[in-house]
């Protein structure tokens, strides 16, 4: 088995693969840590790879389970709610529309539940029955809290999923429905947060994002593999992902690293630019002072996903834009509705705020000419347009037409000339 | 009466188990200090270059005490103060 131990990301201090997050001598948060045996034929590792399941467990033995459902494993690799092998889209009329010259949209949106959680959610799951947890929980801005509520439900395990009173009505109702128990908490996600990590020293329940979050942010590197796999194994030149703790753009980078250090890809880690909403970032603010460590903030923004005011991976995520020569921005939620637009009129996915965040910023650091033409540049969409509606409502005007060619001639007079 | 402070599970290791404590201090900082003194070695666990460490996060009647007054933030007889990791969510 490559899974080794959990160590301290701050002081390195060691711990047993239980259900562990935080270091006792320094608070710090805890990390899978594993001892891969030297790739010999790399060839050889593609080939078994590109010959796995359809999902992410054809990653498995990157992935922190001592049983693995990968490859040997056929049929647990199938059971379940399998996330992952997602499309990478090149989007060649973006990337004009733009002046850019590659740009790939990796459209994560296509998961069993519509966003990228379903990547972490699957792995915090396996986990959490290796360790024989019987229910699940989570602190969520809603597409956590669907993820959770459906894999749950697949397995057959109870879950109790905690979101702000505020979300959108079509999260709410996208996990109500998997028969989860959907506890709405008066206050911000920072709030239910803080609940959650007081209740899981309470109840023996595995909180996939508080006990369980050295294995749940583990899901989140096989967006990296699958990009380099999908780019023939080799890294992108840059990428564009958002920042809400931080998780998610931190493991993409180990993701990469961990495979250019086995030799698997081809490239060097890629430069990596963050994106914030400006109602909500603490991470984007902390990079324009030059500061270390983030400030938390009170979201006030539509893109409700990536509302967290006090990010637990700020620092490292921080340090990922600095060290690799990339940049974190800020885009106005006038700029989000754009970025929604933007992608969909270009490459016909239809994201939700977090997407639009993201596809914003790449607007922004096209203008701003950070981006050489002869770069390639993957844009990560998170999300799902249909669960955030109202980001899009009186963009567009309808057509409203009799049922006669003569009412629709006298309302629509060019596409008759046309 | 005092001010009740909430330990978490992961330092309950350095206060003998003990799940809170009543101390007495009128900021967050002297209601450390007071359970520093109490619990030897606690103040190495959460505290670096005289501050917090960074993944500490303190709340006062269940606001971060950085959107307070910080380690100034004073407090009351009766308040609660509540020392959490800073590492979940996401």
């Amino acid at each position: 088995m490559a899974i080794d131990a959990l160590h301290c990301k701050e002081c390195r201090a060691e711990y047993d693969l239980g259900a562990h997050y935080v270091c006792e001598r320094c608070f710090g948060p805890l990390e899978v840590t594993y001892r891969h045996a030297p790739v010999g034929d790399v060839a050889a590792v593609r080939r078994r790879i590109q010959g796995g399941p359809q999902n992410i467990w054809r990653y498995a033995d990157f992935l922190p389970l001592e049983v693995q459902p990968g490859p040997s494993r056929r049929a647990a690799s199938r059971a379940g709610l399998p996330a992952g092998c997602t499309p990478l889209v090149r989007a060649d009329r973006l990337a004009e529309r733009l002046g850019l010259g590659q740009v790939w949209v990796k459209n994560d949106a296509a998961n069993p539940t519509h966003s990228f959680k379903d990547r972490v959610v699957s792995v915090a799951l396996a986990r959490a029955r290796e360790l024989g947890f019987d229910t699940l929980a989570c602190a969520s801005t809603g597409n956590l809290a669907n993820s959770v509520a459906a894999h749950a439900a697949a397995a057959g395990l109870r879950s109790y999923v905690f979101i702000p009173a505020d979300l959108e009505e079509q999260k709410v109702l996208a996990t109500g429905v998997y028969g989860t128990n959907v506890v709405a908490v008066n206050g911000t996600y920072d709030d239910v947060n803080r609940l959650c990590t007081e209740l899981s020293a309470e109840h023996p329940w595995a909180f996939v994002n508080v006990n369980l979050r050295p294995y749940y942010a583990e899901g989140s590197k096989t967006l990296a593999y699958e990009t380099a796999e999908q780019l023939g194994w080799e890294t992108p030149d840059r990428v564009v992902a958002p920042i809400a703790s931080g998780s998610l753009f931190t493991k993409l980078a180990r993701g990469f690293e961990e495979w250019l250090e086995l030799g698997l890809i081809e490239g060097d880690v890629p430069k990596f630019h963050g994106a914030q909403a400006s109602g909500c970032a603490p991470v984007a603010n902390a990079y324009a002072s030059g500061h270390e460590v983030c400030r938390p903030v009170k979201p006030d923004t539509i893109a409700k996903s990536l509302a967290i005011g006090n990010p637990a991976d700020g620092p490292y995520a921080l340090e990922l834009a600095r060290r690799t020569g990339g940049s974190i921005d800020a885009v106005t939620d006038d700029e989000v509705r754009a970025g929604i637009r933007l992608l969909a009129e270009t490459t016909g996915i239809f994201t939700e705020t977090a997407g639009g965040v993201t596809t914003a910023t790449l607007a922004k650091l096209a203008g701003r000419g950070d981006i050489g033409r002869d770069e390639r540049v993957v844009v990560y969409i998170t999300g799902e347009g249909l669960k955030t509606l109202d980001a899009v409502r009186g963009t567009f005007a309808v057509h409203q037409v009799d049922a006669s060619v003569d009412s629709f001639a006298a309302t629509l007079p060019s596409a008759v000339t046309a | 009466m005092g001010v009740t402070v909430s330990i978490p599970t992961q330092l309950r290791g350095v206060t003998g188990g003990d799940a809170e404590a009543q101390v007495s201090g009128g900021t967050v900082g002297e209601v450390l200090d007071e359970l520093f003194d109490r619990y030897d070695d606690l103040r190495d666990r959460i505290c670096e270059d005289g501050g917090l460490r960074r993944f500490v996060n303190v709340y006062v009647g269940g606001e971060d005490i950085r959107f307070l007054s910080g380690l100034d933030t004073e407090v009351a007889d009766g308040d609660e103060v509540k020392i959490l990791p800073a590492v979940a969510g996401g």
